[in-house]
């Protein structure tokens, strides 16, 4: 197991590349700690595949250093990193029994026979395949072919980490949970660097301690689930965690209160002077409906049997709110922002407020 | 369910009978008719029984043409489909050489048989040929039309040339195909170039490998038009293989009977082979 440290590391696709556009990575510069479990959040084409092809070796990035326990490996080979990889499709060598699968990376490495033996043994009791070794590994259904890759990295006991980029994308919904279950029994058990990328909130705040939110590019956002749905440090986080989205609305600013059209605002203290347009976010979650605040237009409401998300107008703008499944709307709707849950935003990223 | 029974299906399927009937069952019921004949002019014919099948059978020359396809057809077999694979992994998987390999390759199949004959007619010839000519002016002792070796040689040579390409393209598309996380995760697994090859290359290539392999062999098998317009069989019988034996008999000796008899039994061993790669190919669907 290793600490993995991404230093001022930058990757273009191109040859030459001139502009900020042309990296598909801009910088990122993070510590993964020895034995955490990270998720890597974030859109389709937002760099975190290739950050993780980075980190295990298969791109060499354009710029930067990455370092395993404080060691330079830029420049070594995905083998010499001793990395493990599990891919969205599962790949699986199929004219192989599932033993041999899972030997596979032992005997390439010149591992004794008898280890391999034991060593394929205990891996195969720990993805739940041992009934299973002596058969060939093409007729394995999908989440027994992942099973199988992910079991072909830990059956190398020292590796640096363990990396997955979108494991659960083809396996069944009722087996995503198992597995995902089973990844975060097995980083308790022993401790793995896990790595886990993936474009599903759910996935990404159910297995990881720190969610690394990527943005075009870049790292927007480091943090706890609950710290990343509560304080969005960007205004994109706000959007792409939570169902809804955080509410994004322009309002101008005085002291302690925000201005939004002919509506004002009481903020919990006042914000920091930041450049740029400001914004106020709040999560529907905040938002509480009564008799008493701003009037609203509702247009709609979506029952999603926990609860409601009611689609309003507030000033000309849309506004979601989440209300309780046995909560019914007034007849005169209006809004009011619990203070608790507002940030103001100044060129989308969070400012601080002051009490 | 219980099936309809309607015997106008029938019908429907006549147009389906009668075409391959004249395009297959009737001529080779005339053939049938003929190996089983003897005639000596006038359109008189006598029943001959299996008398011209035991001869065909009995005859040295028969087998020796089959042992001499038999040899041909695993030479440039055990040379086209090893080097097919080695081109085609060699090949780029993209940019613009892609479509210049693939011009490339698909040269050779474009040109029609007879020509590709004629070709290498003119290319071995030691007067004017460029191969020929170089080969004498190097010192080599290079003659297709008198040294069987060396006919044999720009036989196979000629083969090669010709039909490699088919096993590239299949080979190609079966790579091609290989999503590029298997590689990935051969890098990370410590794979050597070769176990990349014996378990992710080899496996995705099985089933264009069994149909090219199934192709080259009922093509080599069946060759006629190339060594007959290089050697015309020669020197000697030494490059005369079952088809072009089968021809001599039949028109150029008009022995209808033996030449009629040699094609079932022709038939039926491609009939045989065929049946023993279909079997072969399904079985391992099967394992699948």
């Amino acid at each position: 197991m290793a600490r993995i440290d991404v230093n001022h590391v930058r990757h273009s696709y191109l040859p030459n590349p001139q502009k900020d556009a042309d990296f598909a990575l801009r910088e990122v510069h993070h510590v993964f700690e020895d034995g955490g479990a990270y998720a890597l959040l974030g859109p389709s084409g937002c760099g975190k595949t290739t950050l993780l092809n980075i980190i295990s070796g298969l791109l060499h990035p354009s710029h930067g250093q990455l370092l395993f326990n404080g060691k330079d490996v830029t420049n070594l080979s995905t083998q010499e990193r001793n990395i493990a990889q599990v891919f969205q499709f599962p790949v699986i060598y199929d004219t192989m029994t599932v033993y041999d699968n899972l030997a596979f990376p032992l005997r390439n490495r010149g591992v004794p026979e008898a280890d391999v033996d034991r060593k394929v043994r205990e891996t195969l009791e720990m993805i739940d395949l041992a009934s299973w070794a002596k058969k060939k590994a093409r007729g394995l259904t999908a989440d027994q072919k992942q099973k199988i890759s992910l079991g072909r990295g830990l059956v190398r006991s020292d590796v640096n980490a363990i990396l997955f980029d979108e494991p659960l994308t083809v396996i069944d919904p009722h087996m995503k949970w198992v597995l995902r279950s089973q990844l975060k029994q097995l980083h308790r058990r022993f401790g793995y660097t896990m790595v886990y990328v993936t474009h599903d909130q759910t996935e990404a705040l159910t297995f990881a301690e720190q969610v690394v939110v990527m943005y075009d590019g870049g790292i927007v956002q480091i943090g706890t689930p609950a710290e990343l749905f509560e304080r969005p440090r960007h205004t994109f986080v706000g959007y792409f965690i939570g169902s809804p989205g955080m509410n994004v609305m322009p309002v101008a600013i005085d002291g302690k209160t925000a201005t939004l059209g002919s509506q004002r605002i009481e903020l919990p203290g006042a914000p920091k002077a930041g450049s740029g347009a400001v914004e106020l976010g709040i999560r529907p979650e905040y938002v509480r409906l009564g008799r008493e605040g701003m009037a609203v237009q509702v247009s709609k409401v979506e029952d999603l049997g926990r609860h409601k998300v009611v689609r309003a107008k507030l000033e000309g703008r849309d506004i979601s709110a989440v209300i309780g499944e046995d909560e019914t709307l007034p007849a005169d709707p209006k809004v009011r922002f619990d203070p608790a849950g507002i940030n103001i935003y100044a060129d989308s990223w969070r400012v601080e407020m002051e009490a | 369910m219980e099936k309809t029974w309607n015997n106008k299906a029938w019908f429907m399927v006549l147009p389906v009978l009668l075409l391959v009937a004249f395009s297959a069952v009737i001529p080779l019921m005339t053939v049938v008719n003929y190996s089983v004949q003897d005639t000596f002019g006038n359109n008189v014919f006598f029943w001959n029984g299996s008398d011209w099948y035991t001869e065909i059978l009995e005859s040295e020359r028969f087998w020796l043409s089959m042992v001499r396809n038999l040899i041909f057809s695993a030479t440039i077999l055990a040379i086209e489909i090893p080097l097919g694979i080695f081109i085609a992994l060699n090949m780029p998987k993209k940019g613009w050489g892609v479509p210049v390999c693939l011009v490339l390759m698909a040269l050779p199949l474009l040109i029609p048989w007879n020509v590709v004959g004629t070709i290498w007619q003119v290319f071995g010839r030691i007067d004017i040929g460029l191969l020929g000519y170089t080969l004498s002016s190097l010192g080599f002792d290079y003659n297709y039309v008198n040294d069987p070796t060396d006919a044999w040689v720009t036989v196979i040579l000629m083969d090669v040339w010709h039909w490699t390409s088919l096993v590239v393209l299949l080979c190609y598309a079966g790579l091609v195909s290989i999503p590029d996380a298997f590689y990935q995760a051969a890098k990370i697994d410590g794979a050597s170039r070769w176990a990349v090859f014996r378990y992710i290359q080899l496996p995705k290539m099985n089933r264009v490998l069994l149909i090219a392999v199934l192709l080259r062999f009922m093509d080599s098998f069946m060759i006629y038009t190339e060594p007959f317009v290089v050697t015309g069989g020669g020197p000697g019988n030494s490059t005369t293989f079952l088809s072009i034996d089968l021809v001599k008999i039949a028109i150029g000796q008009f022995d209808l009977g033996p030449a009629a008899a040699m094609s079932i039994i022709y038939f039926l061993i491609i009939l045989l082979l065929s049946w023993v790669f279909y079997t072969v190919m399904t079985n391992v669907d099967a394992e699948r």
